[in-house]
């Protein structure tokens, strides 16, 4: 019994240390207070928002999210914008749609149903508007890359001048936060790029935190009832298992040999 | 297999036990006599099994939804996620239960290591054993190919690309399991087809498994063969039943942990960028219950001879009944083999740990000095220490360790070794 109760404890400790057994190099990477981290994680509903607005205003000119679409910002445990919001949001957009009766494609305003609209048309017309560098879909992005939101929050807000010795060819960035540190994508956040309409000031730091939540939403649309039926199932499993303890320990009795 | 004869109560039950005998049968799994000092470590069969069939019925879900074709397998694990009613929680169930069926069935393998559960008159057990094993492993790694990432893509042209190290028809058979000359649409349905296959071949196997053991009985910490039905056992249910059940309930609750707060730990990150055959990750590291194996590979510089050792290191454990030249079974009383037990089990985790680390420099070294003590364990020491090793005297029975021909009676009555076990 000590014993068999000592390897269940042995396990949940190994938890924390098994992505370190995975990653080759450490890397210190950047982290703030994630609502969406423990137990009870939850995501911040106005970041959401706002990370949704980075996105839109800033990555969307060319990174692509194929797997959302508009009705997932209406949610629950998105970024819950009203119905209308997101239908409005969605009617911003023109999307292809057809063929109609006489064979011809049409574009008509976005509705809830459709997929967020492409930046580009394939694949090759991506990587010839960027310099050769395909900008990755950002659809799980998070889950995508080992660091996870905190190297996302890094990388945006990891760009340096080069240290000297270093020589960058054109088009080419240094970031300290990147595999190598040489990335094809130019540093995309200023302090008040964008105007929040919730009054938040968009420092960089804002930002990046905004749209890396909104990204691990993305990735992860129902961690939020992930989160509470895990908590649920777990209370459950733990009462059932004092309950069978306790039943284990009569039915045993009626033996000398201890369990 | 029942000691004694059954007859149903009911004139129904009669009547249908005598044209299909299912209640003899379920007579016999009720009644069936159990040493009593079965430990927890043997509760692992029972959770095997709950592994297994968590593993079938989700999986048979997943197969309704998902697509298995290079352009849209990508994506139909997405939809799964995203947009089927709790896609996301039968796929990380089932992506989590491929990790905690092998954790199980590692602990179920080194629990016969360490009582010597694999000795005669259970052997037959054991080799099921071994083929189930393999199985798992086979059918661990197709499945780790279906949602198409880049591991699963580079995993599948890494392990298929093995086989090329046959002479001379080593090159036509990879041609012939990729279906063309590279991993791509046809590799993908095949290892669908044959994922979906292997769990029930499984389940057969694990019938003949629990057969073959229903034939001698349990084997029990002190190794001793019990006299059955008798003082020494007690009927399977309800005792080993609840028993079972509290340390399946303990188990569940590991992996409610993973599934619902960490479930993408024990992946790479990399199977979640779509497979990319012109891109080769920087890694290419397998799941973590094939490290050990993986080390081992990679330790041999000459590819064939890596493979070999590789089939070598699981096949090696089908002859370890006539490896293992000692009679006593159980560790308790075989004060050399426990500690060449637990060098054992670090030797293991030594591979492990190497495995996921890239092969060079200090890793290297380490991963060739632990392959070659797995075999100097197997092949030499256990051969050996059967003849030289200077046991403890066995008690006669459960109940009564000291009684008759125990020569140390002290030794015998030292319960609190056989304390510790529990």
């Amino acid at each position: 019994m000590k014993k068999f109760l000592k390897l269940f404890f042995y396990i949940f400790f190994l938890i924390p240390f098994l992505p370190q057994v995975y990653a080759a190099e450490k890397v210190e990477y950047l982290t703030t207070d994630w609502s969406f981290k423990g137990l009870f994680g939850k995501f911040d509903r106005s970041a959401l928002q706002r990370g949704y607005h980075v996105y839109t205003e800033v990555c969307s000119s060319c990174h692509s999210m194929k797997y959302l679409s508009y009705r997932n910002l209406a949610q629950e445990g998105g970024p819950e914008f009203t119905e209308a919001e997101a239908k409005a949001i969605a009617a911003s957009f023109e999307v292809t749609d057809g063929p109609n009766s006489d064979g011809e494609m049409f574009t008509r305003p976005g509705k809830l149903s459709d997929k967020f609209v492409m930046p580009y048309e394939n694949v090759k017309a991506a990587q010839a508007a960027n310099g050769g560098a395909y900008p990755p879909d950002m659809s799980v992005l998070v889950k995508a890359r080992g660091g996870g939101v905190d190297y996302i929050y890094s990388l945006l807000q990891g760009y340096e001048d080069p240290p000297p010795g270093v020589t960058l060819d054109d088009g080419v960035y240094y970031n300290k936060y990147m595999y190598g540190n040489k990335i094809k994508m130019s540093n995309q956040l200023s302090d008040g790029l964008i105007e929040y309409s919730d009054g938040t000031k968009a420092t960089v730091e804002q930002m990046s935190k905004d749209v890396t939540t909104f990204l691990m939403w993305a990735a992860e649309p129902h961690l939020e009832s992930r989160h509470k039926m895990g908590f649920k199932a777990i209370v459950y499993l733990i009462i059932l298992t004092i309950l069978v303890y306790f039943s284990m320990k009569r039915i045993w009795s009626r033996i000398e040999t201890k369990v | 297999m029942s000691d004694h004869e059954y007859t149903p109560k009911s004139s129904f039950g009669k009547w249908f036990n005598d044209r299909l005998p299912l209640l003899t049968l379920a007579n016999h799994l009720t009644d069936y006599p159990t040493p009593k000092n079965l430990n927890y470590w043997w509760t692992f069969g029972g959770i095997l099994t709950f592994c297994l069939v968590t593993q079938i019925v989700t999986g048979l879900v997943l197969a309704m939804h998902y697509i298995a074709h290079a352009d849209m397998a990508f994506d139909s694990v997405e939809h799964i996620m995203r947009d089927v009613n709790y896609g996301w929680l039968i796929r990380y169930i089932h992506a989590n239960g491929a990790s905690m069926f092998f954790l199980a069935v590692y602990i179920h393998i080194f629990r016969s290591l360490f009582y010597g559960s694999y000795k005669a008159p259970r052997e037959i057990i054991w080799i099921i054993g071994i083929i189930i094993y393999l199985l798992m492993m086979a059918a661990a790694f197709m499945g780790y190919v279906l949602p198409w990432g880049q591991m699963s893509f580079w995993g599948a042209t890494v392990i298929t690309n093995l086989f090329s190290a046959i002479p001379l028809v080593g090159e036509g058979i990879v041609t012939w399991l990729w279906g063309g000359y590279s991993v791509d649409n046809p590799t993908l349905t095949r290892f669908f087809t044959l994922h979906y296959l292997i769990p029930f071949l499984i389940l057969g196997l694990v019938v003949l498994h629990i057969w073959a053991l229903h034939v001698p009985g349990n084997n029990n910490p002190i190794g001793i063969d019990v006299k059955k039905p008798s003082k020494d056992t007690v009927p399977f249910h309800p005792y080993i039943v609840i028993k079972d059940a509290f340390a399946l309930l303990m188990f569940m609750i590991v992996f409610a942990f993973f599934v619902f707060y960490t479930p993408n730990i024990l992946g790479h990150a990399d199977n979640y960028i779509e497979a990319n055959p012109l891109v080769t990750p920087a890694h290419i590291v397998p799941e973590w219950y094939l490290l050990p194996f993986y080390a081992i590979l990679r330790s041999v510089p000459d590819k064939l001879m890596g493979v070999i050792a590789m089939l070598s290191a699981i096949f090696i454990l089908a002859a370890l009944p006539w490896l293992d030249t000692s009679k006593i079974r159980s560790a308790v009383f075989r004060p050399l083999y426990r500690q060449f037990y637990w060098i054992l089990v670090a030797d293991v985790l030594i591979l492990g740990y190497v495995g996921a680390m890239p092969a060079e420099g200090l890793y290297l070294l380490i991963a060739r000095v632990a392959t070659a003590y797995y075999f100097l364990h197997f092949l030499v020491i256990l051969p050996i220490l059967g003849y030289k090793e200077r046991t403890l005297p066995v008690p006669l029975s459960i109940t009564e360790p000291v009684l008759g021909g125990s020569s140390n009676l002290a030794a015998a009555r030292d319960d609190s070794r056989l304390e510790k076990l529990k």
